[in-house]
């Protein structure tokens, strides 16, 4: 085997040992199975054992979650309750026993599907390095980010303004064809903020500004739905592998986009 | 490379063995400790034929770091009989619920992390419960049976 392993008490010492070429153990679901592969481009692998990263804290806005929190612990803590229909998505109960939330903001597609969730609902990343960032700024530079110590996730305003939807070939539990999430605040009827997010229709989770427009100052009506369906794949380029093609993405992403909003109005 | 001491509770017994770094507990388990009971399908996540309890919860061996598993307590099927078989071996055996048996031991694992928690599971969380876990023979339908045959008889004990 090539690789070392390391542990790092503090999240200090895994974003020192990040900035020198270390590679982070979150969960290790995915970076296991490049380890069982024999992957020689692995070398040096800090696992993350900062306690301060298991938490989960409550705020007036929304809910803080610690990166080594589990989507487990998502799926049972009443602070995120609006998260644990996205965090029972993930995997089956094996997978969701380790995999963490920091992991999944790094899962190639088609996973990734909490990070959907949480760039529709316009979360922060709080990174050791550089602070906090916008999630949708987040995922473009991800690569260079750094140690990610939790992510705030703003509370949706009512539990109908939130919405996520998983597309899978197999049930219940696999990867996704693609998926889907949604935020639509309303004020006086009308959708202030629209935000739809999608997983699967690119190389990382993605905005669907065509979707958004059509929602945005809208109300939620039979017209406003099928305009964002008819608009959502707008500067998506979705990709063809073994789930799907691109041209099946393109297809049916507006059908689903469609089904999760009829279900929020 | 240094080999790393590891010491941990395998189905109720203190044990302890080297491990070297990247070794995955289910590799640690088969080699090092000699429980041969949890099985390699994939070592990529996908099959759940290495499903062990790590304090009490399912987890992948195959995607587990042996050295993270250090003063935790595993259970594997190995541990699962005492003076008789565990109500649920009994019932995949009466049950057909297991052909060729490579996928047995994770599914006994992972329907008895259900069982512990919920004893009176419906169709749906047995089902839920063994989404991770492939079985290439049976086509699950006597696997769910036996799951809810021994939840009924786990039930009738208590
Ligand atoms: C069988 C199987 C099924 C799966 N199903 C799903 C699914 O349905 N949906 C889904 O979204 N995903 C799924 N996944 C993928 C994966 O389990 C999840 O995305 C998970 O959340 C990844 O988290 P992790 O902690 O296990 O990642 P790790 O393997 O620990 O890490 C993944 C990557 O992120 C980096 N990283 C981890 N934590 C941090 C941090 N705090 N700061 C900076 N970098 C970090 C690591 O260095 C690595 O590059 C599945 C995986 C498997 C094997
Ligand atoms: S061997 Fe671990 S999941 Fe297949
Ligand atoms: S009995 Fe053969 S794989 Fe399940």
């Amino acid at each position: 085997m090539t690789v070392t392993v390391e542990r790092a008490a503090t999240a200090e010492e895994a974003a020192a040992a990040m900035a020198r070429g270390a590679q982070v153990v979150g969960g290790g679901t995915i970076v296991m199975r490049r380890v069982n592969a024999g992957d020689q481009r692995l070398g040096r692998l800090v696992v993350l054992a900062d306690p301060a990263l298991r938490r989960i804290g409550a705020g007036s806005e929304g809910v803080s979650l610690g990166a080594l929190v589990t989507m487990s612990e998502v799926a049972r803590a009443r602070e995120a309750d609006f998260l644990a229909p996205v965090a029972r998505q993930v995997g089956g109960p094996a997978i969701r026993n380790m995999a963490t939330v920091g992991g999944n903001l790094f899962a190639r597609r088609t996973y990734g599907d909490f990070a959907v969730a949480l760039l529709a609902l316009g979360a922060r990343v709080i990174l050791a390095r550089e602070g906090a960032r916008e999630i949708g700024e987040f995922l473009r530079g991800r690569e260079r980010s750094g140690l990610v110590l939790a992510v705030e996730v703003p509370r949706p305003r009512e539990a109908r303004a939130f919405g996520f939807l998983k597309v899978t070939r197999v049930h219940p539990a696999a990867a996704a064809v693609l998926s889907v999430a949604a935020h639509l605040p309303r004020e006086g009827g009308r959708i202030r903020g629209a935000r739809i997010a999608f997983g699967g229709m690119g190389p990382q989770p993605l905005r669907a500004p065509g979707a958004e427009r059509a929602l945005e100052g809208q109300p939620l009506d039979a017209g406003a739905i099928g305009r964002a369906a008819t608009g959502c794949t707008e500067g998506l380029e979705p990709p063809t592998d073994a789930l799907a093609s691109a041209w099946y993405r393109r297809e049916v992403a507006g059908v689903h986009l469609r089904r999760l909003l009829e279900g929020m109005v | 490379m240094a080999l790393k001491p590891v010491t941990l509770t395998l189905n109720g017994a203190e044990r302890a063995a080297f491990t070297e770094d990247g070794e995955n507990l289910l590799e640690f388990l088969r080699r090092r400790l000699g429980d041969l009971s949890p099985k390699y399908g994939c070592g990529q996540g996908s099959c759940g034929a290495c499903t062990v309890l790590l304090d009490g919860a399912p987890v992948l061996a195959c995607l587990t770091l042996a050295e993270s598993v250090a003063g935790r307590r595993v259970e594997t099927a190995a541990g699962l009989a005492g003076a008789a078989l565990h109500p649920l071996q009994a019932a995949f055996v009466e049950g057909f619920a297991a052909q060729c048996g490579y996928c047995t031991p994770g599914m006994l694992m992972a329907a008895k992390a259900l069982i512990d928690a919920n004893p009176r599971p419906s169709r749906e969380e047995v089902l839920e419960a063994i989404s991770g876990n492939l079985c290439r023979c049976t086509g699950y339908e006597p696997i769910i049976a036996a799951v809810m045959a021994a939840a009924g008889s786990t039930e009738r004990r208590a």
